[in-house]
């Protein structure tokens, strides 16, 4: 298919000095705008797999890497280190990782990455002025990152990345260090960026919003690709509940008296449970 | 000066009229007072709310700027962080800030040698905790080869095995998985069976549902609510104002229009 953006071709990997295979033989494709989760148990390969598709793993990282990660048809490998930043960004999930350390203000450790890729100037105000204001850290554009919050701290790794405007999108739970509705706007600015077209990879453990959001779903287990799919699908798979994955938690209580949509699969959506549910109690009221 | 700081007769944390500022005059906590008895108790508020500088004065980290904190009758303000790592042990949010050994066992054993001056009984206090989260065969290990994971339950078990009365928890299920989640939930179940204080912050509002007897909500510095978890966890007003939502099945039960018990009742299944 003409739109395929990214795939990964019998993709293994090992650590240096570790004789376990961190991603096992994984083939899939991602193609171009479609929004799609990671999920897994800790351990199962989930960040190793992001680090792949960025070429971190293995150019920082070290170890042995076998099959291919293809971007537009080109090996991350292949790619020169400026083309890849301008195709892929990537929110690492600890914030701390990820700041540089270089800068002393909010608006100069966003202007860091802009700078490097050599953008005007009128226009990289303007991309961080809008980054800023979308996730509530305009009037923190003064202070020291170091002095912000676990949580505003990973606001602003989001937004340093975002304002790169990507090609790809890869974000490693990305909203762990946040409020409730700290989340739910980070949910709705990737839908924002869906729509705008971008290319988005997700791991997260909140599978309640991850699931409203995302197209398909990568299921992950021991470095080895479990299933890929439509989310209704993945959390219907007999390796969910094997594995001990858990699912949203609406979904559990379906599973827990077998109620499955018209499809033969248990809802993942919260309005579809909803209708479901109700059904179920208005029988037992009868 | 203290130096006994065994819990006494009196068997709450008292907090009264505290204020606490980093810089002069800017105040990240007003005027809290509150009084914590063992029921689980749950901190819940949005970044920046105080949360984790509240918990950081109960552990004696901090002194109040105003105010006080009394720990079974014992006023922070007069004893020394040292002496109460008996009473108050505190897991911190992130595995990093905790950790310095390279050994598991030595990791869990650093505290309690300093608490009980005693290698045998630290060592079997450390063995204990270890085994209570999951963690035992893996004393020999480096803590950095573990998972995130298994690092945070490293770091709950450090604490444990100081066997302090009270443990706080600040944010322990962050990048854990849902199992880890359950684990860590019959963890703090375990530890509360047993009379221990578990104050615990987080943003899990399906976790507070779930595992705490009490909620206290915190915004801009100030408790705004504290009472019976699911009427707390049920206003969603009280808790948009603290950037928080209603937890899943508190919002399931609500849109069925049957109440949460019944919800539970399908956990339960």
């Amino acid at each position: 298919m003409d739109n395929l953006k990214v795939s990964t071709e019998e993709l293994s990997y090992e650590y240096p000095f570790s004789k376990k295979k961190a991603l096992n033989n994984i083939s899939l494709s991602i193609f171009s705008g479609e929004s799609v989760g990671i999920i897994g148990r800790n351990g199962s390969g989930k960040s190793t797999l992001c680090f792949a598709l960025t070429g971190l793993v293995p150019s920082f990282f070290g170890g042995k890497r076998t099959g291919r990660v293809l971007i537009d048809g080109v090996d991350v490998l292949q790619m020169s280190k400026e083309k890849l930043v301008r195709k892929v960004g990537l929110v690492l999930q600890n914030p701390f990782s990820q700041i540089s350390g270089a800068k002393t203000t909010v608006f100069e450790e966003v202007a860091f990455g802009l700078e490097n890729l050599g953008i005007e100037r009128d226009e990289m105000v303007e991309r961080i002025e809008k980054v800023l204001k979308r996730f509530n850290l305009w009037e923190k554009r003064t202070q020291n990152p170091f002095e912000l919050s676990g949580g505003q701290l990973q606001r602003l790794a989001i937004a340093s990345t975002i304002a790169l405007e990507p090609e790809i999108l890869i974000l490693d739970e990305p909203t762990s260090q946040l409020d409730p509705q700290g989340t739910t706007e980070v949910f709705e600015v990737l839908s924002e960026l869906k729509k705008s077209g971008m290319t988005i990879i997700i791991v997260e453990h909140k599978f309640e919003k991850l699931v409203e959001y995302v197209d398909k779903l990568i299921f992950l287990h021991d470095g080895s690709l479990v299933g890929y799919g439509k989310p209704e699908e993945i959390f219907s798979m007999r390796e969910i509940d094997i594995y001990n994955v858990g699912e949203p938690v609406y979904t559990t209580l379906c599973k827990n008296i077998d109620v499955k949509n018209t499809h033969g699969n248990y809802p993942v959506h919260f309005n579809e449970s909803v209708e479901l549910l109700k059904g179920v109690f208005q029988k037992d009221d009868r | 000066m203290i130096d006994n700081l065994s819990p006494g007769t009196i068997n709450t944390i008292e907090v009264r009229n505290l204020w606490f500022a980093y810089k002069i005059e800017e105040y990240v906590l007003k005027n809290v007072s509150i009084s914590i008895d063992s029921r689980s108790t749950a901190i819940v508020g949005q970044n920046g709310a105080g949360k984790t500088t509240f918990v950081k004065l109960l552990k004696a980290l901090l002194k109040p700027t105003k105010g006080d904190i009394l720990i079974f009758g014992q006023n922070t303000k007069e004893t020394t962080t040292a002496k109460l790592a008996k009473i108050v042990g505190l897991v911190f949010q992130n595995p990093a800030d905790q950790i310095f050994k390279s050994k598991v066992i030595d990791e869990v054993m650093f505290g309690p040698l300093n608490v009980f001056k005693d290698k045998h009984k630290a060592y079997e206090s450390s063995i204990q905790a270890l085994e209570l989260v999951g963690l035992s065969g893996k004393q020999e290990e480096h803590p950095y080869d573990l998972t995130l994971s298994e690092r945070k339950l490293l770091c709950l078990a450090s604490v444990l095995a100081m066997e302090p009365k009270v443990i706080i928890l600040d944010e322990p299920t962050i990048a854990q998985d849902r199992y880890s989640t359950k684990v860590i939930a019959q963890i703090i179940k375990q530890l509360v069976n047993a009379g221990k204080f578990v104050i615990t912050i987080t943003h899990d509002m399906d976790f507070v549902l779930e595992n705490f007897s009490r909620t206290v909500v915190f915004t801009d510095g100030k408790i705004i609510a504290d009472g019976e978890t699911e009427k707390v966890l049920s206003d969603e007003k009280t808790l948009r104002t603290a950037h928080l939502e209603l937890p899943w099945l508190i919002r399931l039960s609500q849109n069925i229009g049957v109440s949460y018990s019944k919800i539970k009742e399908l956990r339960k299944h």
